[in-house]
Formats: structure tokens, sequence, C-alpha cells
């Protein structure tokens, strides 16, 4: 019963959709304030009937209620209560479930917070919202009915992939696709901007804390995902440039970019084309990514419930809603040219630089993502694109930008000279060369992607910091002046500042864990001992461990550095018996300066021997944090008082534009 | 600077930026593309074998031996050839015989060195390459992939 209140609560939704998608676009080409005014209940309404079909199945989920086969084919009577409700989208069509229900999230948080918003403007972003809406909602119930049932229901159900039964991947879909769908709105709002015409500060103003909103979730989204991929799959690495992940990477470059040039629509009043243009690419990047997820048409080790025949219907959706949005674009775009072109050394110039490098470098990845089915449609054979690829392309292109990276913000709006500039940077030199020295002499065998990694994170970091301290006119004024101008420094400087840092900190993950890691495989046999990056591990041999849904093999190691015990550490294998398959749970201990990362295998050689796979990744907990940085910066920045207070009035058409701060 | 030059900076900026680029993934593809081979391509076919290349079939039933040091061998088929593969490290957890698996590394003498066995996440899920190859081969067995359904 609850099952089918669900059902019609999805289908009321695609009812109100449609109205929202319509009613209030029509309202505002009549400059009908009665029909324009319907978008805000209505999105509400949706809001409120999507929850309420969540939350049905969500009770089917946790009371196991088997008759539902989206509950039967991926839950089991015996799993713990966090996967029964992490369930409800560890799976296709919960998780497109999932997907519309922060659809109409985002859209009832606009017609909440948006009293504000010129009435058009939000009719108009809000209809965009309903008719993305409509098309996934057709989507669910035609090709992917999460309450469909069954008769007679199983006795019990076909259990969760193990693997998904994990605190990391529970929540790693709804950041993700809070990051994906967040994009939406940036999308909405610049469709809107589309048909009004008209594109000013006080637009970018509304559309750049949802953006925001969404790149701080995508980024903790990535970092998650990245992570859970790095304690889970028991390899060791965090980043394999698998199609998925690429799928999730291409939004956030096209929304950092879209973040990015934002700036110099409020602050500057150009590059409007260009960041509508962007904010569409950002999100038909968030499809792309829903579809070559969902289809299975790239070979990828994180395929997780694919089905092509959905595929196609997601293909055509991508079609219509790609294909309607850049035609809308190629004829309403022109009419937006308003462009004061600027001086190409100023701090506009530097953000375009950085959206020219950002697109390029979310081109390169679409191409390279794209090419194995490009290549086999045209009877090419069969190829995969992997990170040899992927580095070779992506490195070269992040080295110029990265440069820059440290330089941009110590220029200002509208013209700016570089060499006082580069002047100021000359502690970011010093840092550079005297770490890169350091590293040499330490690691003398490494590789040379490692010194080039050295020397941006530590180009970037101490450069950022320099930018800072620049603001608050650290020692170039008496200190108590320096002091008030920091208590006083927006928290949108604050943000940035955090968040190049962040990127520095990640760098220099990347940097370590990529460079510089040490791996050992071998066949152990209780009493056998094996150094690695320094310490020495005792194999104690493994024993059989009851889980609450499964059993493990535990092993057991005993670390120590120079002669003293340093730590103990227990890698597992489980086994779940309703899928019949067996887990890696990878023992990781974490230190500043590296993991130390074990994981045991199968028996294997003469009696009692186990194969152990055993790392020291330097520096990989920079990585998470720069990650956390980073999210930390978008947050701090989206609280800026700007975003508050003093809300965006927009000028009168033919007002002069809005002076650079 | 005139308006007209301003441009004219951008414009190489940006052509500059594409072009090194274009430069850059062209040479990557040139070096770092994997072409996948099913076990009959690498039987019948002369493949150069200075390159590396994927392998991808079905991991044939009882081939999977173990030996002393860490290494494990067994044999790939499409059901009308095989290949013996070896592979130094812990086999991915969905691996098992008588399942699709996908293999990258070099193959020598008629053994194909895999430094990279790859992992599915699902159990339902057949890589498109090796259904092809079972699909080639006349093998094919109907849609592994929705047997659940």
């Amino acid at each position: 019963m609850i099952a089918e209140v669900g059902h019609f609560a999805l289908v009321l939704a695609l009812l109100v959709a449609m109205v929202q998608a319509s009613v209030p676009m029509v309202g505002a080409a009549r400059n009908n304030e009665v029909w324009m005014a319907l978008c805000r209940p209505a999105a509400i309404a949706q809001f409120l009937l999507v929850a309420l079909s969540f939350l049905c199945l969500t009770h089917a989920f946790v009371t196991s209620d088997f008759s539902v086969i989206t509950v039967a084919q991926n839950s089991h009577t015996d799993k713990p209560l966090i996967y029964k409700i992490s369930g409800v989208w560890g799976n296709h069509e919960g998780s497109m479930l999932l997907w519309v229900l922060i659809l109409s999230i985002f859209g009832s948080a606009v017609a909440f917070f948006g009293s504000n918003l010129p009435p058009g403007l939000r009719a108009r972003a809000l209809a965009v919202q309903g008719l993305i809406a409509v098309g996934f909602y057709l989507f669910l119930l035609l090709t992917s009915n999460p309450f469909e049932r069954v008769i007679p229901p199983p006795m019990n159900g076909n259990d969760l992939n193990p693997l998904l039964q994990d605190f990391g991947l529970a929540i790693h879909p709804p950041m993700l696709y809070l990051g994906y769908v967040g994009f939406s709105m940036a999308f909405s709002f610049a469709i809107a901007a589309l048909i009004e015409g008209r594109v000013d500060a006080a637009w970018a103003r509304w559309v750049r804390p949802w953006t925001m909103a969404a790149w701080v979730f995508l980024t903790g989204g990535i970092a998650l995902g990245s992570w859970w991929a790095y304690y889970e799959l028991g390899w060791g690495g965090f980043w394999f440039w698998d199609p998925v992940e690429n799928a999730s990477f291409m939004p956030w470059l096209a929304g950092t970019a879209l973040l990015h040039s934002s700036i110099v629509v409020e602050k500057r009043n150009a590059m409007k084309t260009w960041t509508v243009f962007l904010a569409i690419v950002a999100f038909s990047f968030s499809l792309l990514g829903t579809f070559l997820v969902r289809s299975g048409v790239l070979t990828s080790v994180h395929a997780f419930a694919t089905d092509p025949g959905r595929g196609v219907f997601i293909l055509l959706l991508l079609i219509i809603v790609i294909g309607g949005s850049f035609a809308l674009f190629a004829w309403r775009g022109p009419q937006l040219k308003s462009e004061v072109l600027f001086q190409p050394i100023s701090r506009e110039g530097g953000l375009l630089l950085n959206n020219l490098i950002m697109t390029v470098a979310a081109a390169a990845v679409l191409l390279g993502t794209l090419y194995p089915l490009f290549l086999d449609a045209i009877g090419g054979g069969k190829v995969s694109v992997g990170a040899p690829f992927f580095n070779a392309v992506f490195i070269p292109l992040m080295v110029p930008m990265i440069a820059a990276m440290a330089v941009g913000p110590l220029l200002s709006w509208k013209r700016a000279d570089l060499g006082p500039a580069l002047k100021r940077l000359w502690i970011a030199a010093a840092a550079m060369f005297v770490m890169v020295a350091v590293t040499w002499v330490l690691i003398t065998d490494g590789p040379f992607m490692g010194l080039v990694g050295v020397a941006l994170a530590t180009w970037l970091g101490v450069g950022t910091l320099v930018s800072f301290a620049d603001q608050i006119r650290l020692f170039r004024a008496p200190l108590p002046e320096s002091l008030s101008r920091l208590r006083r420094t927006p928290r949108a400087t604050w943000g940035m500042t955090l968040a190049h840092l962040g990127i520095a900190v990640a760098i220099a993950g990347v940097t370590g864990a990529g460079a510089w890691k040490i791996e050992s495989v071998q066949v152990m046999k209780p009493g056998d001992k094996v150094t690695v990056g320094g310490y020495e591990y005792e194999f104690k041999g493994a024993t059989e461990h009851p889980g609450p849904n499964y059993t493990a093999r535990r092993g057991l190691f005993i670390v120590s550095k120079g002669g003293k015990v340093f730590t103990v550490m227990e890698p597992e294998k489980r086994i779940y018996p309703v899928q019949n398959m067996p887990t890696t749970e990878a023992a990781i201990h974490s230190t500043l300066w590296g993991d130390l990362y074990a994981v045991v295998g199968d028996p294997q050689g003469t009696e009692g021997g186990f194969v152990t796979r055993i790392y020291f990744n330097p520096l990989v907990i920079w990585m998470w944090m720069g990650g956390l940085l980073m999210m930390f910066g978008g947050f701090l920045s989206l609280t800026d008082r700007r975003y508050r207070i003093g809300a965006p009035t927009r000028r009168q058409a033919g007002a002069a534009p809005v002076a650079a701060e | 600077m005139k308006p007209k030059h301003k441009r004219l900076t951008f414009v190489v900026v940006a052509g500059v930026l594409l072009a090194s680029a274009v430069a850059l993934m062209l040479v990557a593809f040139e070096e770092n593309i994997v072409f996948f081979q099913s076990p009959t391509d690498i039987v019948e076919k002369k493949i150069p074998t200075d390159k590396r290349m994927r392998i991808g079939g079905l991991v044939k039933e009882g081939s999977v031996k173990k030996g002393d040091d860490a290494v494990v061998s067994f044999l790939v088929t499409d059901l009308s050839n095989t290949v013996k593969v070896t592979y130094k490290g812990i086999l991915p957890d969905l691996f098992r015989e008588g399942q699709g698996v996908v293999a990258e590394g070099r193959l020598t003498d008629g053994v194909f060195k895999a430094d990279e066995v790859l992992a599915k996440h699902d159990e339902n899920y057949m890589p498109p390459e090796v259904a092809d190859a079972l699909k080639k081969s006349g093998q094919w067995q109907g849609n592994v992939k929705g047997d659940k359904k």
C-alpha cells in the first residue's frame, strides 16, 4: 500500500512539474503576474510530493518489503539499518529518485529564498527546472519505476552489493548528486537569462551562491569517492581516470571555471555570453555523467546497476536538453553581447586564463573519455584510454594554470602590472627552490614529476599566503592596521584563500602518493617479515571472524620502526554469503607524512601462506585535507554578507555597468 | 593597448593554448592508447608484441594456479581460443573462474603478462569488450547483464 502511495505521489509530482514548466513561462512572456507567481507553490508542492515518494521507498527498504522489486534485489533482512537506508540510493531506480528529490530541493529553495528575485527571472528559471524535472519523472515512471511489485514476493532479498555497504559510499552519492543537480540551478538561470536576453551583475550575484553550493558538494562527493576507492578497493590508489570518475570530474572543471567567470560578470559586467555558455556546459557535463554511469556504454570498474535500454532514454534526454539549450544559446546568445574588452594583464585577465585552461582541460578529459566509444562506432577497434593518456595531457595543462594561480589574486582589476606582482612573490619563488632542493637531496631516485609537483604546491601555497598578507597589508602597514584589516576581510576572500591553499595541499598529496609510492607484493607465512618504506611488517597469520552479515578473514601485522613496535594492522577479506561476494578491507594507518597500507589476500603457496600487499603512500592524507580546505573555503564564501544583505537590485536598462570594486 | 590589440592578444593566447593542448593529446593518443584483443585475435592474428594491450574473455574453469611467489596464472578464453595470463599480486575481489575478466599488460612468448587485472564492482556487469569477444567467437549465451530480472 505504502509503495503505491509513493508511486502515486511520483505521478502527481510529474503533473505538478508539467504545470510548473508551462504556466509561469507563458506568464513571464505575457507579463501575467498571477501565472508567474504560480512557480513558487508549484516548486514547493513538487518537493513535498517527491519527498513523500522518497520516504515511501525508504520505508519499503527499512521494513524489508520484498514485494517491491527494487527492495528485493538490493536489500536483505540481515543488513544493518544504515545500509538498508543507503540501499535506497544504492541501486538504479532509487538513485534516480534521489536525483529528482535533490532537483526539487533546489527548486523549492529558490521558491523559498528567492523573494528578492525579479518575478520574471524567477518564473522562467523555475519553469526550466520544472522542464528538467518532467524529463526525469518520465524517465523514472516509464523505464525505472522504483515501486514496481513482484508477486509472489521472495522470502528474502538479494542484498546490497557488499562494496556499497560502507559508510563513505553511503553518503557519496547524495553529495555527488547535490553537486551534479546543483549545477541545474546555474543552468536554469542561464536559460532564463537567454530568454530574457539579459545578463548583468545582479544576475551573476543570484547565480553565484547556487553554483558555489553545487561546487562545494561536488568537491566533497569526488573526494569521498576517491577516498572510498582508496580504502575499499585495496589497490592503494585513489584515482584511476576511469570513465565514471571522469564523469564527475568534468562538471567539476566546468563548474570551477563558471565560479571564476561569474566573478567577472559581477565585478566588471564582462564575459557574459561566456558565463552563460559555461553554465550550460557544466550542467550538460552533469547529465553526461549521469548517462555514462547509468548506461554502461564504457568499460568501467565503477559500473553499478547499468542497463543499456535505459541508457537510450537518458541519451535522448541528453540530446534534447543539451541540443535545445545550445540552440537557444546560438540564437539568443549574441544579444547578450556588451563585452567590455579588458587588459590582458589584470585580475579579469587572470580569471579568463583560468577559464581557458579549465575548459581546455575539461575538453581533453571529455575527448579521452569518449574516444573509445567514438573509435568503436567507426569500426576502429576496441581501445582503452587510461591513466597514462590523462596524465600526459592533464599535467602539462595544469602547470601554467597553477603558476598563474599564485599571481592572479595579486593583480588588480582593470589594469595591473606584472612586475610588482611578481616581485611580491619572491618569497614563494625562494620557498619553491628550497623545497625542490630539499626534496632532490632527500629522495634521490624519485621521478622528475615529483619535483614538479613539489615546486607547484610550494609556489601556490606560499603565493596564496603572500596575496592574503598583501590584502591585509601585513608588514607594510602598522600591525594594528593589519589586524583591523584582517577582521574586516570579507569571507569571500577568506574562502578564496582557503580554497587555493586546499589546491596546493592536494597537489602535495597527489604528488607524494603518485610519485613516491612504495609497493610490495609477496606470499607471507606467519613469522615472515618484510620492510616497506622504513617500516618492518611481521605477519602473524590470519584468522576467521564472524561479522553481522559476513565472515571475515583477518590478518595480523605487527609493524615496527627502529626496533620499536609502531602499530598493529588488521586487514580483512570479507565474504558476504548472500551474494557470495568477497570484499577487501585494507588496514590503513595514516600519519601526516604517509599512510601505511596493508592488504591480505587468499591463501597461496605452502601451508599457512597468504598473498599480502603492502604499500607506503607518502602524503596521501594531504589530498583529503586539501579537499576539505576547498570545501570549507567554498562554504565560507557562501556565507559572505553580500549574498545575505543588500539584496542585489537590478539597474534600469541602459544604466552604466556596475563599477569595478 | 588598442582594442584591436587586446582582442588579438586573447585570440593568440587562446590559440596557443588550444594548439598545444591538441598537440599534447595527439602525442598522448599515439603513445598511450591500449587496444583490446580477444584470445582469438592473439592466437590467430600476428599482433605486435611490444605494445601494451588489453585482453578479455572468460576465466577458464579450473585453470587458476597459484605459485609460491605471489604469481597467479589462469587461462582466458573466448571459448574458441585460450591465452595464458600471469599476474603478480592480489586478484580483484570479483575475479572468479567462469566469469568475465579484463587484463592489461604485454604479451611475451605467447604468455600474457598482466600488470593490471580489472575489477568490476557489480557481479552482473559484463565488460562490453568481453561480451563482444564472446559474440564474435559465436559463443554468446544471451543477456548476462539483466539475468536477474
